[in-house]
């Protein structure tokens, strides 16, 4: 098999092995394994502009926050019907892209940081300021009669897993396809000589500005269906917090590789999750975990597969 | 019937705060020819051909590139033009396996399929003899090989000028002969200009010099007059002005 058919595989494989979890898994786990696709999704659209593009943000929750304000305040609030509300949070954080993106791409590397970084708090902020309709710091629930598409009740367990699954796999799809595409490989260029890509007549400002609209929107996306699928809209997923995660979850998954982004989830999720089950300092636990990855396998979990195993991992 | 020129300079000027890098330089290339640019150390060549495909902004003046006014023009837009440069410091992407190096130069142009971008990365990398080496990472070749792979991708991008700079530079002796070989080869099929510190290359390859001393132009001429030229002897070895 060829690099690119041993990719379709992977991939369709990854796909057929979470479909087959459904059924497999005690209830418990599967409603994590809808949380972590969501959340993979975000992490999916952070890795594009990170782990391709070579570009740290340190903003992105200002992205996540905007599609899910977007359609959250439209559908809630506004009392749109769902799938225009969608639309509207899919413009929000597109738009929010094309601005942010804008102004930032002026700076780079460090300065980069900080100024994505300091556009999120500004956007963190505007959702505590404008606290009557967001609710700010305590949120608000999304109707159950809200969320539900083309007749589907997603606050339905199963069908939430199953919407979650779909949106997992069309975007791991594209991101494979993206990934192998010559504007894809020109994003890798960038990443990993900017000015030579430059000299090879590549318009680099024009394709990181590009990728930032695509990672932003992506993030959006992520957080319009996290709204969407789990009923809840809440100030914390503009924070701070929110743009280290998926650095993290990039960071320790392996960035810049396809199924990076989906093992950082799943690996931080568990984590967490089973040792706060013996400890109260589960964040200890974390920490010595992240640890060990970044002394060990600094090129997180895939990226070390990538380098040991199967060095045609996309 | 004289050649076209194919890259001219109006008065092209660089100030770096109150040093004066290039000064005034006007500058012909015809079609078809290889020129080298000579100078010594500090005499503003790499300057010069950082104006011209537009790494460096000018302080003042003009480049013409096919006879339309480049000056205002980006890097990547004089290059997607058919310029092709090559770093004096070697400027690969290391991390990518050196059919994918070239591969980013050949593609960029987006008008051949994957297909055929591969077959002529090939060929690229056959002419050069790199293509034993295709899929080893870029970062891992030997200096020479990396200077080549810098060729190499200039060849990929099917320039109408090739800059060089320095291409020479830490090449071992076979290689450089090697390089002579290729250039001779290029001759005809595209209009080069080579910066080159090592005189036996320019002898060997230069259809015609141009000499920078200071950020001016000392001197042009064929390589037999340029080596004939006293105001050249005196720039390279710095005697006989001194005594008068």
């Amino acid at each position: 098999m060829t690099g690119k058919s041993k990719s379709y595989a992977l991939h369709l494989c990854l796909i057929a092995l979470l479909a087959a979890a459904f059924f497999i898994l005690p209830q418990y786990h599967v409603g994590v394994l809808s949380r972590v696709m969501v959340l993979a999704v975000y992490a999916m659209g952070y890795n594009m502009l990170f782990g391709y593009t070579g570009l740290l943000s340190l903003g992105h929750a200002l992205f996540f926050a905007a599609g899910m304000y977007g359609f959250g305040l439209s559908v809630q609030q506004g009392g749109l019907p769902t799938g225009l509300a969608l639309l509207i949070g899919l413009a929000t954080a597109f738009t929010v892209s094309l601005v942010v993106g804008f102004l930032a791409l002026r700076t780079k590397e460090v300065a980069f940081m900080i100024v994505t970084l300091m556009f999120a708090q500004a956007g963190y902020l505007t959702v505590l300021y404008f606290g009557s309709i967001t609710r700010g710091d305590e949120g608000f629930v999304i109707n159950t009669a809200k969320r539900a598409l083309f007749g589907v009740d997603l606050s339905d367990e199963t069908a939430r897993f199953w919407a979650a699954l779909l949106l997992f796999s069309v975007t791991l799809l594209a991101m494979a396809a993206l990934v192998k595409s010559s504007f894809g490989r020109a994003l890798i260029a960038v990443r990993e000589n900017e000015e030579r890509a430059m000299m090879l007549g590549y318009d680099t400002h024009r394709l990181k500005y590009v990728a930032v609209l695509l990672s932003g929107t992506l993030a959006g996306i992520g957080g319009m269906a996290y709204a969407l699928l789990f009923g809840y809209v809440g100030a914390t997923f503009a924070s701070v917090q929110y743009s280290i995660f998926p650095l993290l979850w990039v960071l320790l998954g392996g960035a810049g590789t396809t199924i990076g982004p989906l093992l950082g989830v799943l690996f931080m999720y568990y984590l967490i999750d089973i040792s706060s089950s013996f400890t109260d300092a589960y964040m200890l636990v974390a920490g010595v975990a992240l640890l060990i990855l970044c002394l060990f396998a600094p090129q997180g979990l895939a990226g070390e597969l990538r380098k040991r195993v199967f060095p045609w991992l996309p | 019937m004289a050649a076209m020129t194919l890259l001219e300079t109006r008065a092209l000027t660089k100030t770096f705060g109150g040093i004066k890098a290039n000064t005034n330089v006007d500058f012909l290339l015809p079609e078809g020819q290889t020129m080298a640019l000579i100078g010594p150390n500090g005499a503003g060549k790499s300057t010069f051909v950082g104006m011209l495909c537009g790494r460096i902004p000018a302080t003042s003046g003009q480049v013409f590139f096919e006879g339309k006014d480049i000056s205002a023009l980006p890097a990547h837009k004089r290059i997607a033009l058919g310029i092709a440069y090559t770093f004096q410091i070697t400027s690969v992407f290391a991390n990518l396996p050196v059919r994918e190096n070239v591969a980013l130069a050949v593609r960029r142009d987006g008008s051949r399929t994957e297909a055929q971008v591969m077959d002529r990365v090939d060929h690229v990398l056959d002419r050069v003899g790199l293509l034993d080496r295709a899929d080893q990472v870029a970062g891992d070749l030997s200096y020479g090989h990396q200077r080549i792979l810098e060729i190499a991708m200039g060849l990929g991008q099917d320039p109408k000028l090739f800059i060089l700079d320095e291409p020479t530079q830490g090449l071992a002796e076979s290689e450089v002969t090697e390089f002579v070989d290729l250039i001779n080869d290029l001759k005809g099929s595209t209009t080069i200009l080579l910066i080159e510190h090592n005189m036996d290359v320019v002898m060997r390859t230069a259809e015609a010099i141009t000499v920078l001393n200071f950020g001016e132009i000392l001197a042009n001429g064929t390589p037999q007059q340029i080596q004939n030229n006293p105001a050249v002897q005196a720039a390279y070895l710095g005697t006989s002005h001194a005594e008068d």
